[in-house]
């Protein structure tokens, strides 16, 4: 069983949404990181998102288009996230999905990503600016390859397009949850319950509502209908300054796994 | 033999184009399709904007006899005249094609990207006369080299928004409108200017741009009996040269000729020649050629000309290289100015810096054609807007 699968079939027995943090791979540099995600876990993520840098990063705001910026600055490539997962591996269980747009994926070739994005360690891959109907290449890639797929739904998707991002989809649907670009938000958009009650209804899939998310309360308002919250933006936010990004990145999370656990189910 | 209905149901030009956007903007897109579908058979939608591009535009628009240049380079040089057009370019074409659109589908707000300034002002031209708000994009860079445009646009009731993002160009400047769009794609219109982008803005940016080659093409078998020899175009986005083309593309024998900017020269790396010296890749929506780094990161420009300074190209562009229809050449600024001066010389005419990359090409074309070859070159736009840069560039007082 894969580990998203065992993931989120813990998620709906115990009735509470999984903590996935995301990271910009590369920022900070990855031997910083090496050590934030295990800190991340040990403070609550049941999973790791980790975001591929990319020059023009169309789906991004601010926060995480810095955060892209000072990786690329940093020299690292689709190679080096790779080698990056592979060695967190040695230290951490929990499923780890690459976010990356698609033109490095491509340059590196659909193929020889997914079989290296498992041989890493990588669970599953997030196309940000590639919808189901136009991933095919990737989808048969990452079947042969037995990498989960993931896509994404917004509030402006028809019924026929989540239908369609669900059946391509093998990991968890990823439900953005408001129209625009990722950051941190003071309040939950009204669009977020909506799409996850659509999603709900239309598919069985796991559901994750990402984008947006920047406070417990968020996280906790939606734990009756996501099978996980994606919180990144806002933890950059969180770093931004800080002496101690390690633990600066685990006091951040902790609050929100407290919220959870407290959280009717 | 170039197939006549593309792109196909997917946006897809042989194996280029596509709609690789976020999720959010997919419904946005195929609500585009549909509506662009609707009103391009809709004989009062086609009836309006026909009388707007001759009443308000000033179609059709003079195919020029270029008598200096053509004893100069012993051939037979026709002029199409965009820079003639209201606005001064050929982007007012497609700004009043997609704002009478936006118009009709009840949208209340237009964006668009700009590099040079032409369709921003195209832009904004058409949503004042439209009634309808506008907000510009563009690169901080290009607000510095085009102030004039940018001042253009503030008069014409636009709000214009520089860019201060990655390369601070044409690139960032679609990455931004972009955002905006996925922000506000209720009730917000894109108007691209180029046909660049995810389906359908490469086919409809081509339809409403093809009046140049249409008109060129009757306007030269008048003149001359016969088709031309070449066809020659400057390609940054590539609107122009795909409005000019496209009515050619079925005949064989017509040579069609994409003109990039190679800035410093190719061997530099400082150009923005992406059909010339780029590779296949996924930008701004589509499956095209680009200019990029072995791990897919899309790379920096440069061009003295704002309006050709982008690392991507429409789709179409690349299929017609694929096939060999088209063939893409990159000339260098330096070359590009001396073009300006030339046409200014020998013509009384201050081209834009952009078609003044076509124009540089005759030079190697005069070598390679026939003694009167006769050769059709899109003036895509008049250069009063790069006055200043090019005094700037020269140390003029």
């Amino acid at each position: 069983m894969s580990r998203l699968r065992e993931l989120f079939a813990r998620v709906r027995s115990r009735r509470r949404p999984a903590l996935m943090p995301f990271l910009e791979a590369g920022d900070p540099g990855f031997e910083v990181l090496e050590r934030m995600v295990p800190a991340l876990v040990e403070a609550g993520a049941e999973a790791v998102e980790l975001g591929v840098p990319f020059s023009d990063p169309v789906a991004d705001g601010p926060v995480l288009q810095q955060a892209a910026q000072r990786a690329l600055q940093r020299g690292v490539n689709l190679g080096h996230v790779l080698e990056f997962v592979a060695r967190l591996r040695r230290a951490v269980e929990v499923p780890v999905a690459l976010m990356s747009y698609a033109n490095p994926l491509l340059r590196y070739g659909w193929e020889r990503f997914c079989r290296d994005a498992k041989a890493a360690g990588v669970d599953a891959v997030i196309p940000a600016d590639m919808p189901a109907d136009e991933a095919q290449p990737l989808v048969e890639a990452a079947r042969s390859a037995e990498l989960d797929t993931v896509f994404l739904v917004a509030p402006t998707s028809t019924d026929a397009r989540i239908r369609l991002a669900a059946s391509a989809s093998t990991g968890f649907v990823y439900c953005v949850s408001l129209t625009g670009t990722t950051g941190p938000r003071e309040q939950l958009s009204d669009d977020a319950r909506r799409l996850l009650q659509r999603v709900r209804r239309l598919t069985d899939r796991p559901a994750v509502l990402g984008f947006g998310v920047a406070h417990p309360e968020h996280a906790v308002a939606v734990a009756d209908l996501a099978d996980g919250v994606i919180v990144g933006s806002a933890l950059y936010r969180a770093l931004e300054g800080a002496p101690d990004p390690v633990t600066a990145a685990a006091d951040f999370l902790r609050p929100f796994a407290e919220a959870l656990q407290r959280a009717p189910s | 033999m170039t197939p006549t209905v593309l792109p196909d149901r997917r946006g897809r030009f042989g194996p280029f184009g596509g709609r690789f956007v976020p999720e959010t903007l997919v419904s946005a897109l195929e609500e585009l399709e549909e509506a662009y579908a609707r009103f391009s058979r809709d004989p009062d939608f086609q009836a309006q904007l026909t009388s707007l591009l001759h009443d308000y535009a000033g179609r059709p628009t003079p195919l020029y006899f270029a008598r200096r240049l053509s004893d100069h380079l012993r051939l037979r040089v026709y002029l199409k005249r965009e820079d003639l057009l209201h606005t001064g370019a050929h982007k007012i074409n497609n700004a009043l094609g997609q704002v009478l659109l936006a118009h009709r589908m009840g949208k209340r707000r237009v964006i668009a990207e700009t590099g040079a300034g032409q369709h921003g002002v195209a832009t904004a031209t058409a949503a004042a006369m439209l009634g309808l708000p506008c907000d510009v994009y563009m690169g901080r860079e290009d607000t510095e080299r085009q102030a004039l445009n940018v001042y253009r646009m503030r008069l014409l009731g636009a709000r214009v928004i520089p860019v201060d993002t990655g390369t601070r160009t044409l690139k960032d400047a679609i990455n931004e409108a972009l955002r905006d769009w996925v922000t506000n794609v209720r009730d917000t219109f894109y108007v691209i200017g180029s046909v660049v982008g995810p389906h359908p803005y490469p086919r409809m940016v081509r339809d409403f741009q093809a009046v140049i080659g249409q008109e060129a093409r009757q306007q030269v078998l008048e003149r001359e009996g016969r088709l031309p020899d070449a066809v020659v175009a400057c390609v940054g986005g590539g609107s122009n040269a795909m409005g000019l083309f496209y009515a050619f593309v079925q005949d064989p024998a017509v040579r069609l000729v994409g003109v990039e900017a190679g800035g410093r020269g190719l061997h530099t790396g400082q150009h923005a020649a992406s059909l010339a010296a780029g590779s296949p890749g996924i930008l701004h929506g589509a499956y095209t050629y680009l200019l990029q780094d072995g791990a897919g990161q899309v790379l920096g420009t440069h061009s003295v000309s704002a309006g050709l300074d982008y690392p991507a190209v429409g789709p179409e562009h690349a299929y017609l290289k694929e096939t060999g229809r088209a063939e893409y050449v990159a000339v260098t600024d330096a070359e590009a100015l001396e073009a300006f001066h030339l046409l200014a010389r020998l013509e009384g005419i201050l081209p834009a810096l952009e078609p003044a990359h076509a124009v540089a090409y005759l030079r190697t074309l005069s070598q390679q054609l026939p003694r009167d070859a006769v050769v059709v070159v899109g003036l895509s736009g008049r250069g009063d807007k790069d006055v200043d840069a090019v005094r700037r560039l020269e140390g003029s007082p």
